[in-house]
């Protein structure tokens, strides 16, 4: 691909409050029908070289907007994200649209009902504008597993977005929406939003419903949301948090709203820096980055601890048992018959050709390598050797979180080695596998993460945005944003 | 097998074909080289787990501590069969049409 210099056409999306945006459409000051408009103009303006949306809703988007100015005019309160406009990750599904999951196998699927999370977000006066790009069956750290082609970096556009959610990212760096919805099984809110120089949260396992979202690995995916700052992302959050009876595994725990309490700064703070995470595997950019962060952290008072995780190393092989296992089985369902792909058969195929000719023709190259490896290592003889002892490695993972929570409230460190790379960068799966070692053991143990911006610096003579993670125990949200929005605020 | 039998992480085209079979993946023949070779290097990172000190500990299938869920046992409206038809690649009236799944001339 080309590189065009976008950098100084479009202007990254400036951090705007979006509490005051949708107080501003909810007094009747800003309508939502021109906030809707703008994007819409931009959108059309840029996406042709983005490729963030796999479509854009624009129909639907505009009543929606023009439903909430008359809301608002007849005295009614259409909600906390009145007239916030969002970008939907397209494994979530929606009635409008379609759902493709960036995968032939879905790319005429219809969804006959709206995720919980969307519902969530229409009850709270929100607007989506469309779906984003993302690795096929969010399988993949660069977007370029898609279907329907890759997403670019609005920072760069001859590098990747990061993936799985790459569409997400680049729809908020790139001023296309206020926020998005994104879906992380291994990083795949966490390292898009790194390598865009975005916001990204992905909450406790089960914070979020996943009901309608489609499935990956079921024991780790998290719905989170995308935004430019960690108050906007609160915002989100707030409104698609909760138990949900059509997930049994949603978590029933209390959840308060965090928005106004996250510039709130913490009394203290002891930030645990792993060892593993100042790695000489890390670019000089992420390095410096890393090392700023630390410094900014300690001159706002916060008290630097040197932890060790060195389980770090053990989390790819981990996660790659446990998220090809899973997949292989959530992957079943896609049989050519009920829905999705189905293949013409040749005379004399039976019904297991017609199985196994759809989902050859319509998954790509990534799924079936995944749906392979799970496969394998859920296979007679092998399941002990891998799969087993995966999850006894998952154990024995989260009880080293559990142990370093002891000595600070969170954890800091890169959210990616690397900051974006080109396209075509990292040909072999098992390169792009290794870009996941920081944020796959979030997942393994169930915690929450957030990236935020930690600057920019130059890698390979360009100037890109660098990400931080901060991870905190099970449930701490409120310490996780307070503590983020503390550094964001110190570096920015 | 336990893990101190797993030697190596090398896959047979032999068992790349079988796993494919069991994946319900038409591979094409030309591929089976490239794809053992891919998955052989990751099984290979993959082995890190077999140095892993593993013994007593318990497997953990999921982060949360889950128990069985009852919800009230009210009626709420399912699927209308138009929805549920509409993504059907092929339907006869209110059935999803499939090729034949018996031999002519008799049952299986």
């Amino acid at each position: 691909m080309s590189s065009c210099a976008l950098n100084a056409e479009l202007p990254v999306a400036s951090p705007e409050d979006l509490a005051t945006i949708c107080a501003s459409v909810r007094s009747g000051a800003t309508p939502a029908a021109v906030r809707v408009e703008a994007f819409l103009a931009r959108i059309a303006q840029h996406d042709g070289v983005i490729h963030a949306f796999n479509e854009v809703h624009a129909d639907a988007a505009r009543a929606r907007a023009r439903a909430i100015d008359k809301m608002v005019a007849s005295g009614r309160d259409p909600g906390s994200l009145a007239g916030c406009v969002i970008a939907m990750k397209d494994n979530i599904v929606m009635r409008e649209g379609h759902t493709t999951c960036s995968s032939k196998m879905l790319a005429n699927y219809r969804s006959p009902f709206d995720a919980t999370a969307v519902e969530m977000l229409y009850e709270a006066g929100a607007i989506v504008i469309g779906k984003t790009n993302l690795d096929e069956f969010a399988m993949g750290s660069s977007t370029e597993n898609s279907a329907f082609g890759a997403t670019r970096n609005p920072w760069d556009s001859s590098r990747v977005p990061g993936g799985s959610s790459g569409g997400s990212a680049a729809a908020v760096a790139a001023g296309f929406c206020d926020a998005a919805l994104g879906s992380d099984t291994g990083g795949s809110i966490r390292q898009p939003a790194a390598l865009c120089g975005c916001v990204g949260f992905k909450p406790t396992y089960g914070r979020i419903s996943r009901y309608g979202l489609v499935a990956f690995g079921s024991s780790l995916d998290q719905i989170g949301p995308f935004a430019t700052t960690v108050r906007n992302a609160a915002l989100v959050y707030d409104a698609i948090v909760g138990s949900d009876a059509r997930d049994s595994t949603s978590a029933d725990a209390p959840c308060e709203p965090l928005a106004p309490l996250v510039d709130r700064p913490l009394a203290s703070l002891r930030i645990g820096v792993p060892r593993e995470y100042r790695s000489e595997a890390n670019s000089p950019a992420v390095a410096q980055v890393l090392e700023r962060a630390i410094s900014a952290a300690r001159a706002i008072g916060a008290e630097i601890i040197d932890i060790e995780l060195p389980l770090t190393d053990i989390g790819i092989s981990t996660y790659y048992v446990i998220a090809p296992a899973e997949a292989s089985s959530n992957l079943a369902r896609y049989d050519g018959i009920r829905y999705g792909h189905r293949a013409k058969l040749s005379p004399g195929d039976d019904l297991e050709d017609l199985y196994s000719k759809s989902r050859a023709e319509g998954f790509g190259p990534e799924v079936q390598r995944r749906i392979m490896l799970g496969t394998y290592v859920l296979s007679s003889g092998y399941y002990d050797a891998y799969y087993k002892r995966a999850l006894q490695a998952r154990r024995l993972i989260k009880e080293e979180f559990d142990r370093a929570f002891a000595s600070c409230d969170v954890v800091l460190g890169p959210t990616s080695p690397v900051a974006a790379f080109p396209f075509g960068g990292k040909t072999d799966p098992l390169s792009m596998y290794l870009c996941d070692v920081y944020t796959v053991n979030t997942n393994i143990a169930g915690i929450p993460g957030i990236s935020i911006n930690g600057g920019f610096a130059d890698e390979a003579g360009t100037r890109l945005p660098v990400g931080l993670q901060l991870q905190a125990p099970a449930f701490a949200e409120e310490t996780l944003l307070r503590a983020a929005r503390m550094l964001e605020i110190a570096l920015a | 097998m336990s893990a101190a039998e797993l030697t190596s992480s090398e896959l047979t085209s032999k068992e790349v074909q079988h796993v494919a079979k069991l994946s319900r993946l038409a591979i094409d023949s030309a591929c089976v080289e490239s794809m053992r070779s891919e998955l052989t290097r990751i099984l290979s990172h993959i082995a890190k787990l077999q140095a892993l000190d593993t013994d007593g500990v318990e497997p953990m299938a999921h982060p949360m501590r889950l128990t069985n869920r009852l919800a009230a046992d009210v009626p709420v409206d399912g699927m209308s069969i138009e929805e549920f038809l509409m993504n059907a690649p092929a339907t006869e009236g209110r059935f999803l049409a499939v090729p034949k799944v018996l031999a002519d001339g008799g049952g299986a």
